[in-house]
């Protein structure tokens, strides 16, 4: 079952490209990280997806053009958008009333199941609340609706280490049940690292990488190479070079793993590494050359 | 496909909770959306309460002179109905114009503010439609605003009337005079029909404020007053007539002489037989008003759907 399919996805705002024909394809059950430096496009892809902006090209989420039905379509879709969007005059009770009034697959006793772990006071208004609270609020009422598609846009920007560490932990920990679908962006790329199943860079409104984590884990490989391999492992061109204490580290795209073993101590690279390689240099030109 | 389709359920069996209305699923979101502009926008039964209240502190501070109100009556008996009831006016006016003021800002910020605080990204999170959105928002100053409005009147009335009859019983004379000058019925029944006919009246108002609302990225009421402003001036400055500030006078003052007849320029104190719906509701003006109201929200419609959010 195909959750979101989109081929030739474009969006352009005056003469900024935004989107310049994005392929995309996410299947059920997977947990796809949508990786970009700013301006790469990604919050404009997820809103096409949510519906919230019009575009050009072929979209279909949970088989439906997002654009023509969103009200429609938010009752398998949930999204938080940004952190703090909750709005700030509304008591937590009024939120788990409103949500429960319109939205036909809210479960007000998940709702509060999951508060009563928070310290949040359902008479509390959303402004008395701190940041790490709002979302753990907007966590609670997004976690307790039953739909099949979460989108999450930098959902944990600006809070602390264990409020971050936190969301995830209860995500997949209370909500992800295989059959649901996320995608998320986020700069805090090594806190998504192991939960997602997918990951695509966008560059530049352009897809850069698009693979599963089992076929990242197989095609890129990271080397310590010893100082006297140096040379030989350039010759195997290596897509990435840096240096760590004195000592080169490349990342090898589809390169014959027995003979990397051999240069020195071989792994897989992390995201945010392999992100560096792929779009760092490329997006530091870019600005050398605009500065 | 189209397994997904759209005769999903609308509540699963069994979720709703105990004391919430029952309302057919395609109303629920109408309703609710109705509730949380109510959480929200306190101030439109606050503000015409506190004027209410006002009124009434008024009223008891000026019991003294209720005797002399009635005194001047013996004195000039033509008199009788303007000394008498006009208190009772001048509080209707009060509250209803505070209520008006109140409903002008309401729709000045009811599309504007939620971009304003990016709280229209949980709004839109939710399956609640831009049209659903748009459409309880105009219902706020079209009907709940004149509901909320008649009931605090009313009630102010209700317990001036009151009042007036403690304090004149013991002396035995005017009590009947006094309700019969203001015979709270009848006038309920004026003012129920003046609130809803000056709300219809004023809907190309509410919804060019609604649209503004939801076009301007800042300061929606300068937005909202200075382009017809600017269209007046450069109206009477290039053709030297009057007619865009002519209609916007009529539009604004209008609604009173079109709903009653016989009505006298100035009073306000107006009688049953002056009623005149036939009038009102065959009138020309109401209908263009209401046309160019449902482009206006049409357009705020548009605009809350199509509105980049970055």
């Amino acid at each position: 079952m195909t959750c979101i399919e989109a081929k030739g996805l474009r969006k352009s705002f005056g003469s900024t490209v935004a989107l310049d024909g994005i392929d995309l394809k996410v299947e059920e059950g997977r947990i796809l990280g949508l990786i970009g430096p700013n301006g790469a496009g990604k919050s404009t892809a997820l809103n096409a997806i949510l519906g919230l902006t019009a575009y050009q090209g072929d979209l279909k989420v949970l088989g439906r053009d997002p654009w023509v039905r969103r009200d429609q379509l938010m009752r398998e879709v949930c999204f938080i958008a940004d952190v703090a969007v909750l709005p700030r005059w509304m008591k937590v009770s009024q939120a788990l009333d409103y949500v429960e009034g319109v939205h036909p697959r809210f479960s007000r006793e998940k709702a509060k199941a999951f508060l009563a772990k928070t310290t949040i006071k359902p008479e509390s208004r959303v402004r008395e609340l701190s940041k790490g609270m709002v979302t753990q609020l907007h966590l609670a009422l997004v976690m307790a609706i039953d739909a099949k598609l979460l989108v999450l846009d930098e959902p944990t920007l600006g809070l602390d280490l264990l409020f971050r560490k936190q969301f995830y932990d209860s995500l997949l920990n209370d909500y992800f049940d295989g059959a649901r679908t996320i995608v998320v962006t986020t700069h805090q790329v090594e806190e998504v690292q192991d939960i997602l199943t997918d990951v695509m860079f966008l560059d530049r409104g352009r897809v850069a990488l698009d693979c599963s984590m089992e076929a990242f884990g197989q095609r890129f490989v990271e080397v310590m190479v010893h100082a006297d391999h140096l040379n030989a492992a350039r010759a195997l061109m290596p897509i990435h070079e840096r240096t760590v204490f004195g000592r080169g580290v490349m990342i090898f795209d589809s390169a014959d793993r027995s003979q990397l073993a051999a240069l020195g101590e071989a792994r897989t690279p992390s995201i945010a590494d392999l992100f560096v390689a792929l779009i760092g240099a490329k997006t530091q030109e870019a600005r050398g050359a605009a500065a | 496909m189209n397994s997904l389709s759209d005769a999903m359920p609308d509540a699963p069996p069994g979720t709703s909770a105990m004391g919430r209305p029952a309302l057919p699923a395609g109303a629920k979101p109408y309703y609710w959306s109705l509730r949380r502009e109510l959480w929200e926008n306190r101030s439109l039964y606050i503000a015409p309460l506190v004027v209410a209240a006002l009124v009434l502190i008024g009223v008891f501070m000026g019991a003294l002179r209720l005797s002399e109100r009635f005194g001047a009556i013996r004195v000039e008996p033509a008199k009788e109905a303007a000394v008498t009831a006009i208190p009772y006016a001048t509080a209707a006016i009060a509250i209803i114009v505070t209520g008006f003021i109140v409903g002008a800002f309401y729709c000045l910020g009811a599309l504007h503010n939620e971009r304003r605080d990016r709280s229209i990204l949980f709004w839109k999170s939710m399956p609640v439609s831009d049209v659903t959105a748009v459409l309880t928002k105009a219902a706020i100053p079209l009907f709940v605003l004149p509901a909320v409005l008649f009931a605090v009147v009313v009630v102010t009335q209700l317990v001036m009337l009151l009042f007036d009859t403690l304090v004149l019983a013991p002396s035995g004379v005017g009590v009947a005079r006094l309700w019969a000058q203001w015979p709270l019925v009848r006038t309920s029944v004026v003012l129920a029909y003046g609130l809803i006919t000056l709300s219809l009246w004023y809907a190309p108002i509410w919804g060019w404020l609604l649209m503004v609302s939801a076009w301007a990225k800042r300061a929606p009421f300068l937005w909202a007053v200075l382009p017809p402003l600017a269209v007046c001036l450069v109206e009477s400055l290039a053709l030297g007539t009057g007619s865009f500030a002519r209609l916007l006078g009529w539009r604004l003052s209008g609604a009173f002489d079109t709903a009653f007849s016989g009505a006298i320029p100035g009073s306000a104190i107006v009688d049953l037989q002056q009623i005149d719906p036939a009038r009102f509701f065959g009138s020309l003006d109401l209908w263009t008003g209401l046309a160019a109201a449902a482009a206006f929200l049409a357009a705020a419609v548009w605009l809350r759907r199509s509105r980049d959010l970055s």
